[in-house]
């Protein structure tokens, strides 16, 4: 990297706010997922002024930039695929504004998840979109990749809790899209611009709704001798019109990891559990839990507990947000895919998946948002085998392409990034691909804005083309 | 019709059939936008017709206005040009409904009518209650950003349709999203479809996540003297765990409307006498829940009521709903109705400014001897009908005068107000899209890259889009 480049962020941003140093520059390579790509330095903006100066420099230097929360991304979103610069916003961390009776936050794109929700606890409120990592992401990172989490089902994920955004576009302009008011005319940029996995803009202000805290909440454990009794349990509760806060699926393989490491009261012997959040009003609670509660005896549940009070309820689902890290004990590295499908083919999903595993000689474990049919299949893998890192990557290609003949689709929450990119072929046209690239360059005609994300690069760099699967149902996919 | 134009004609009916083109003046008086006529109109059998329609329109330089059910081709600027309307109300099939996973997939031609018959037949609905609703399509709808009272509980479309297929103004097929409730695989692009009016593509397919039916609704009807009790009673159940589905105040102009005969004539079922008491401002909210917390709902209903300072309260239950009150749907048509220059301004304000823009359609219409009917969606939008008693251009001055005064409060209070609904005469005077917006350039960048020639809806949409 030009060494003039690294001189003039020092001189806007100060050198406190600038890495270079090989060493430090390590612990940026990576995010979440089995990627890594190393930044040419890293920079900290404080203001929006400061994030506008940086867009300037890496535009008259043509060099990469790439945004980054916390780096809790799980598709590579925040890495520099090309090098460049990585403006990571854990310095804009300000709650801006909370406006309790108009039900509107709007802060920094450092704030992270869960504190902007413990910051409007008193007031009765909360940031409705929760994913695993809440404590540790952020919600600029939520805005980029429409990030979702097990409440979702019931409340949305991030785009339906967004309402406005100030950006940086990539030639240093700064722009403001959508408002706290309803329905202003117009094209809806903020729906285009949350979950644009950070190829358009820098984000540096969002505006967010916040919604209150529900009444009473009961947290069920419905515990399953059979895998076929979890799923199809699921798909019922969705067939009955039924909708849960939440309704989240371990297999036994995951809980027995998770309950190795929280304790959070899994029964070791089990094939399944769901984990059920109802929610709303007292009444409602009740009469809705019981439904729940008998769907899933119908399909065999061997007990159905209900959590007694919140800390009960807070271990249980400890246990659910921790998972990820309890794997990580088990193996050091593990894939994690993100398919979807509709709920109706979970049963015959979650099978395909196990005999997918058998296949390749993995144990594959099943942990996910049953409710919206978002699977989450992990596999372990050994990364100093590279044999063994190609069969995960050929297993999890299997099972991604499985749900897209189930007409499901490749991510549900956790985005393209560089991970699924290759994959995007599967359900885009080269037409549609694209018209992408003509939106994306609309606002980053240079691509100097995280190149290599979302919309495949192209046979030059090694990219296998694949034909597109008939969509199952002749839907649009 | 000069040689050039029935070449154009000629090449439409190779590409759609003889018996889908309309290219007769009589047929096309049905397609006319204030006084403008096509030279033709084509009625595509698929997607694929559509795509082959727009390459030859783009070639052509054509400029073309995509329809379905001609509800709301007044709504927006005339169009700069119009060669030709691509009607796709021969695009009306269900792709797939999977009842068990609540989603369904449709062309965008079918009429939201029929639609909602079959969901029905399976317990299920979308949460569409709009105005037009015994005609228009679900592209139109959607096409147009139609809101229902509903939203409150469900929001809008954009938070309940899964992805679309649509024809770009090059003629590319495209879709985005999918048919699976959780899904960010590439840009949503099908977001920028809903409220586009047809200006970045033709909209062929739409896919949704359907609901349940309601089996136990309560509504609850509260009269006050001042807007400012209905706006306190919408405070407070705000802040209450109640969850309203629907949630609106009406103007005493509003409820004059309702008990009109122009509104029989709309929406034939009966408004039951007294639930809109005469000069009286009118809150409402209706409720979904089984029979005990159906009771509560009521019972706080009532006590917050009360606290608001309502003059009178009444209540329906499940099976008196429709037959009482169904009319409310169609609000936006029986003002329409009223007058023969109805113009109707759209106002997104934040909740808590709602109160200083009731006041002020109130004051701007009563100054300038316009009689006015408003409803106003818990959620912060206002549709305020200026009704004058004829279609003149003395009437014209005195709704720009107000018009222009109530969209100056909305600009003020951080929000806005376009102007839907008006004669088509007097577009040029009123600011249909309201005052410019900053992100217009950006929108600017975005027309361009879906429509590269021009040729959709040109000149119908903000900043002339």
């Amino acid at each position: 990297m030009d060494a003039r480049l690294i001189r003039d962020l020092r001189k806007q941003l100060g050198a406190d706010a600038v890495l270079d140093q090989r060493e430090d520059l390590l612990l940026y390579e990576y995010d979440g997922s089995v990627e890594s790509a190393r930044p040419n330095c890293v920079v900290f903006p404080r203001t929006t002024q400061d994030v506008v100066g940086i867009v300037r420099l890496a535009n008259e230097y043509k060099t990469p930039l790439v945004g980054r929360g916390a780096g809790t991304g799980l598709s590579g979103g925040a890495l520099t695929r090309y090098g460049g610069i990585l403006t990571v916003f854990s310095r804009m961390n300000r709650i801006l504004a909370i406006d309790a009776e108009n039900q509107r936050a709007t802060v920094q794109p450092g704030v992270v998840n869960a504190d902007l929700s413990a910051a409007v606890a008193h007031l009765g409120l909360h940031f409705a979109p929760d994913p695993s990592s809440q404590k540790a992401c952020t919600i600029g990172g939520n805005v980029s990749e429409n990030s979702g989490g097990p409440h979702t089902l019931a409340y949305g994920v991030t785009t339906n809790h967004v309402l406005a955004l100030e950006i940086v576009l990539p030639d240093g302009e700064l722009a403001r899209i959508g408002g706290p008011a309803l329905d202003a005319p117009g094209y809806d940029l903020p729906g285009l611009f949350v979950g644009s996995e950070g190829t358009m803009a820098l984000v540096t202000e969002i505006t967010v709704k916040l919604t209150p805290l529900p009444e009473a909440v009961k947290t069920l454990l419905a515990i399953f001798d059979s895998l076929d009794d979890a799923t199809e349990t699921v798909a019922e509760i969705t067939a009955l019109g039924i909708t849960p806060a939440a309704c989240e699926m371990l297999d036994g393989w995951t809980l027995r990891a998770v309950e190795a490491y929280v304790h959070a009261g899994f029964p070791l012997d089990s094939a399944a559990v769901l984990l059920i959040d109802v929610d709303g009003l007292r009444e409602s609670v009740e009469s809705h839990a019981e439904a729940v509660a008998d769907v899933c005896r119908v399909h065999h549940a061997r007990e159905v507990r209900v959590a007694r009070d919140a800390a009960e309820r807070d271990l249980l689902w400890k246990g659910r947000k921790n998972a990820f890290g309890a794997v990580g004990r088990l193996s050091p590295t593990y894939y994690v895919q993100d398919g979807v499908i509709p709920r109706t083919r979970l049963p015959v999903t979650i099978r395909r998946i196990n005999e997918i595993g058998k296949k390749y000689g993995f144990e594959i474990g099943n942990i996910f948002h049953a409710g919206d049919g978002n699977l989450h299949p992990i596999i372990l893998f050994d990364a100093r085998d590279p044999k063994q890192f190609e069969r995960a990557v050929s297993a999890s290609d299997e099972i991604i392409k499985f749900c897209i003949e189930m007409g499901g689709s490749i991510t549900g929450e956790h985005g393209v990034g560089m991970e699924k990119d290759r994959l995007m072929p599967l359900l885009f046209n080269d037409a549609e691909l694209d018209l992408m690239k003509r939106v994306r360059g609309a606002f980053n005609p240079e691509g100097l804005l995280n190149p290599g994300k979302i919309i495949p690069t192209g046979k030059s760099c090694g990219e296998i083309r694949v034909r597109p699967l008939p969509i199952a149902g002749g839907a649009p996919a | 019709m000069s040689a050039a134009a029935s070449a154009v004609v000629s090449r439409l009916a190779g590409i759609v059939g003889d018996p889908h083109l309309v290219a007769n003046a009589a047929g096309l008086e049905a397609y006319g936008i204030g006084g403008m006529r096509p030279s033709a109109a084509v009625r595509p059998g698929s997607a694929e017709e559509v795509s082959e329609m727009l390459k030859f329109a783009a070639a052509e330089k054509l400029g073309l206005v995509p329809c379905g059910a001609r509800t709301k081709l007044e709504m927006g600027l005339p169009p700069r040009k119009y060669d030709l309307a691509v009607d796709i109300s021969r695009l009306d099939r269900i792709i797939a409904y999977d009842p068990d996973d609540l989603t369904l997939s449709v062309e965008a031609g079918i009429p939201l009518h029929k639609l909602s018959a079959t969901l029905a037949e399976r317990g299920q609905f979308l949460p569409l209650q709009v105005p037009f609703f015994q005609h228009a399509t679900i592209g139109g709808t959607i096409a147009s950003a139609m809101d229902s009272a509903l939203r409150q509980f469900y929001g809008t479309a954009r938070d309940f349709i899964l992805g679309m297929e649509f024809v770009t103004g090059d003629g590319t097929l495209a879709k985005s999203g999918g048919r699976v409730v959780k899904n960010v695989t590439g840009y949503d692009l099908h977001k920028l479809m809903i409220g586009a009016f047809g200006t970045l593509g033709v909209i062929t397919k739409i896919n949704f996540r359907t609901f349940p039916l309601q089996r136990e609704t309560r509504a609850f009807i509260a009269s006050f003297e001042s807007a400012s009790g209905a706006l306190d009673l919408r405070g407070r159940v705000s802040r209450s765990p109640l969850k309203p589905l629907t949630m609106e105040i009406f103007s005493p102009g509003a409820a004059d409307v309702f008990y009109s005969e122009a509104a029989a004539q709309v929406e034939p079922g009966p408004l039951a006498p007294n639930i809109l008491a005469n000069g009286k401002w009118a809150f409402t909210a209706g409720f979904a829940r089984t029979g005990s917390v159906l009771e509560r709902c009521e019972a706080e209903m009532r006590a917050m009521a009360e606290e608001a300072g309502a003059a009178s309260v009444s209540v329906l239950r499940h099976d008196q709903i429709a037959g009482a009150f169904g009319r409310k749907r169609e609000f936006v048509r029986i003002v329409l109705e009223s007058s023969p220059a109805a113009t109707i301004l759209k106002a997104g304000v934040l909740p808590s400014r709602m109160g200083e823009i009731l006041a002020e359609v109130e004051s701007a219409a009563a100054n300038e001897s316009l009689r006015s009917a408003t409803m106003a969606r818990g959620v912060g939008v206002i549709y305020a009908a200026l009704l004058p008693d004829a279609l003149s251009e003395a009437a014209l001055q005195r709704v720009a005068r107000a018009a222009s005064r109530i969209q100056a409060a909305c600009d003020k209070a951080g929000g806005q107000a376009t102007v839907p609904w008006c004669p088509s005469e007097w577009k040029s005077a009123l600011k249909t899209w309201g005052a410019d917006r900053g992100d217009l350039p950006l929108m600017r960048r975005l027309k361009s890259a879906f429509d590269p020639h021009g040729i959709l809806n040109p000149g119908r949409f903000v900043g002339g889009l």
